[in-house]
């Protein structure tokens, strides 16, 4: 075996999880091959775009001074969309719009570029354009990558493909995905004046807004959010692929729908669509993670359906970074023992721990069944708009009590005991 | 046989916007090898794959150029060479040609020089002839097919209505068109091989040049550019008979001379 040909560690996918697991792994001298399917790191990105600072600023200390962010986030939101109107429940917390930050929104042709680049700055090697096909194995121990002719070798092979994650199949750690585990996410990229945008969203420079959307997605289970960038602002909506086929509903009718939403559409006027992506998701939580390890193999990122849905926050970024920089810990340890099998490289599942990701995905471990409660993105959002609406007018005809007019918008839609029902579900998923 | 491959790393036209007003937006475009000089980097190839021999490629342009050289080397160049062009990609064709020619003629003798026919960014068509009178050597423009055989180069040249088969004596320069060949997507082992390969860059003192020497050739001014856009018609042609709706289709593309007649 040539020398070009085997590597400490061969990291396949420059996302988030790939490059930061290159970068700490060669920061430690380790020989690191880095390859992206895309032409360059990022290409093939569309994630939404808000990165949570806490755990990427513990493996990039003070990142946002170098890495291109575009807005730290003040200004956080949950919407309930009705037919014509919007509720919303707003969080401004210009605290968060200073160090150490609690959220950016990120262009991820961008940051993970950057991100790529620490990667090979540290001397990691990154080639791009090139698609990895198949793991190589050898008694069920994964040895190395193959693309087109070639074979290339090392200890560990981590996998950080993203959501479709082949590798984690050929290693054996998953089954093919079914309709009812996948979501898809479409995502347009609409560009404004940074002006404008800090007029629209109240805020100061710098600063930027995020908001999760609830409810108007023709009664299929998924969500949108607004993300504001320094120039343009990402639209995107999240929806469940079964309950789109099932329903014949085309996941882009849903954001058009969005568009017109007079909510929506007041802050995304005169905007221009520069981008338009779809990705799929995996909005299962713990309960659809697979095993994370197998013999000279580590699955991280979302490739290793790492995602946190919990209604107030989308966390996806940073568990790719956390879960980068626990794979190259997992795999620096196992160096020193000079054993990458499975069990060695088990010491990957408790660095998860002890960053605390796992342990988040087990508390949120009910939120995936709340979300597809049709109730919460049927009813309720139409609910809090109607009543609301009604409370706040006032008509010749005699006004009523707010819970009789709760009541009286309910009737049809959803009995008292099913929204005691819903509220327990709440208390315990959140 | 001794190849020089000249290639250009040209603005993705790709990603060029354009303002309302009409104007290109140029900053900030990202670069690409411009397509056809990987034409001619596969000819290069092809050749020595058969005959044997060294591939250089050279280019004038920015100092990240050097992504696009690796591009090169990985599809089987075996030295790269940038002259690095201080001025962000102002001068013009006339100083591009001073720049390469120098660097060719540092890099000692060659059999032949391979060029695109055009760059897929300015499109003028003028380095690799411009080159070849600089050199004071012979040139076959447009070549669509190329054979190197013992001591003659023959090409087959695209003169859109007529094809014209020209032999000539190494040294020699030729441009090539994209039909000539489909350039290959370089392997991930390639790849490697080629962060290995030497990458030389050059100042323009290096090569007895100067920035102002070449502000001096450099005689062309880029008065204005402006974009082009079509708009999409959006005509919609519905609750008609197939037969009606049809025949108003043509009718439509008749007027917008569509079908040629």
């Amino acid at each position: 075996m040539a020398d070009e040909e085997k590597f400490d560690v061969i990291v396949v996918g420059a996302g988030l999880a790939g490059s930061t697991a290159a970068y700490v792994l060669a920061k430690e001298g380790l020989q690191v091959l880095l390859i992206e399917r895309g032409r360059q790191a990022g290409a093939k990105n569309m994630t939404g775009g808000i990165i949570y600072s806490r755990v990427v600023h513990e493996v990039f200390p003070n990142f946002w001074e170098e890495a291109p962010v575009e807005r730290a986030i003040t200004s956080y939101n949950i919407v309930f969309l009705g037919e014509n109107s919007a509720v919303t429940l707003n969080l401004k917390a210009p605290g968060m719009g200073k160090p150490p930050y609690n959220a950016f929104s990120v262009l991820r042709a961008k940051f993970d570029q950057w991100i790529a680049g620490k990667a090979e700055e540290s001397g990691a090697t990154l080639v791009t354009g090139v698609t990895v096909d198949e793991l190589v194995m050898e008694n069920g121990k994964v040895k190395g990558i193959r693309s087109g002719q070639d074979e290339l070798f090392a200890d560990v092979v981590i996998d950080a493909e993203g959501a479709k994650s082949l590798l984690v199949e050929k290693a054996g750690l998953r089954g093919d995905f079914k309709p009812e585990d996948v979501s898809v996410g479409v995502k347009e990229l609409i560009e404004l004046p940074e002006e404008a945008i800090n007029e629209r969203f109240n805020v100061g420079g710098g600063e930027g807004a995020s908001y999760t959307l609830v409810g108007y997605t023709k009664g299929i289970a998924g969500g949108g959010f607004l993300y504001t960038n320094k120039a343009s602002i990402s639209l995107g909506i999240v929806a469940r692929i079964d309950m789109l086929a099932e329903k014949q509903v085309k996941v882009h009718e849903l954001i058009e729908d969005y568009k017109l939403h007079p909510f929506i559409s007041k802050l995304i006027e005169g905007g221009n669509v520069a981008e338009y992506s779809a990705q799929i998701i995996h909005e299962g939580g713990i309960a659809q993670v697979p095993r994370l390890y197998a013999d000279g193999f580590l699955a991280a990122g979302s490739s290793a359906c790492l995602l946190i849905n919990n209604l107030f926050t989308l966390r996806g970024m940073d568990l790719a970074v956390a879960s980068g920089a626990a794979a190259a810990k997992a795999v620096l340890k196992a160096k020193e023992r000079n054993d990458f099998s499975a069990s060695s490289l088990s010491a990957y599942e408790s660095l998860l721990r002890e960053a605390f990701i796992l342990t988040d995905m087990e508390a949120f471990r009910r939120t995936p069944s709340l979300l597809n409660n049709r109730r919460f993105f049927t009813v309720y959002p139409d609910l809090a708009c109607s009543v609301m609406e009604e409370l706040f007018s006032v008509n010749p005809a005699p006004s009523e009590k707010a819970f009789k007019v709760v009541r009286r918008h309910m009737k049809g839609k959803a009995g008292l005991l099913d929204v005691l029902k819903d509220l327990l579900e709440v208390y315990r998923a959140l | 046989m001794e190849i020089v491959v000249c290639a250009k790393y040209a603005l993705d036209v790709a990603e060029i916007k354009i303002d309302p007003s009409g104007k290109p937006l140029l900053d900030g475009v990202p670069r690409r090898v411009s397509d056809i000089d990987k034409n001619a980097m596969e000819a290069a190839v092809n050749i020595k794959e058969k005959q044997g021999g060294t591939i250089k490629v050279v280019c004038f342009g920015p100092a990240s150029a050097k992504e696009g050289l690796k591009e090169l080397l990985a599809m089987g160049a075996d030295e790269a060479y940038l002259v690095e062009d201080p001025s962000g990609g102002m001068l013009d064709t006339a100083a591009t040609v001073e720049a390469l020619a120098a660097a060719i003629q540092k890099l000692g003798s060659f059999d032949l020089i391979l060029c695109g026919e055009a760059t897929t960014d300015g499109y003028t068509g003028q380095v690799g002839p411009r080159l070849a009178g600089k050199l004071g050597i012979p040139q076959i423009t447009y070549a669509r097919n190329l054979n190197v055989e013992g001591n003659s180069v023959t090409a087959e040249r695209d003169l859109e209505d007529a094809y014209e088969t020209v032999k000539a004596p190494p040294p020699v320069l030729v441009s090539v068109t994209r039909e000539i060949n489909v350039p290959r997507i370089p392997s991930l082992m390639a790849i490697l091989k080629a962060s290995k390969k030497p990458m030389t860059v050059w100042k323009l003192e290096d090569l007895g040049l100067s920035k102002e020497k070449l502000e001096q050739v450099s005689t062309l001014r880029t008065v204005d550019l402006q974009g082009f856009a079509v708009e999409r018609k959006r005509v919609i042609i519905k609750d008609k008979p197939v037969e009606e709706a049809v025949q108003e289709l043509i009718s439509y593309l008749m007027k917008e001379k569509a079908l040629g007649v």
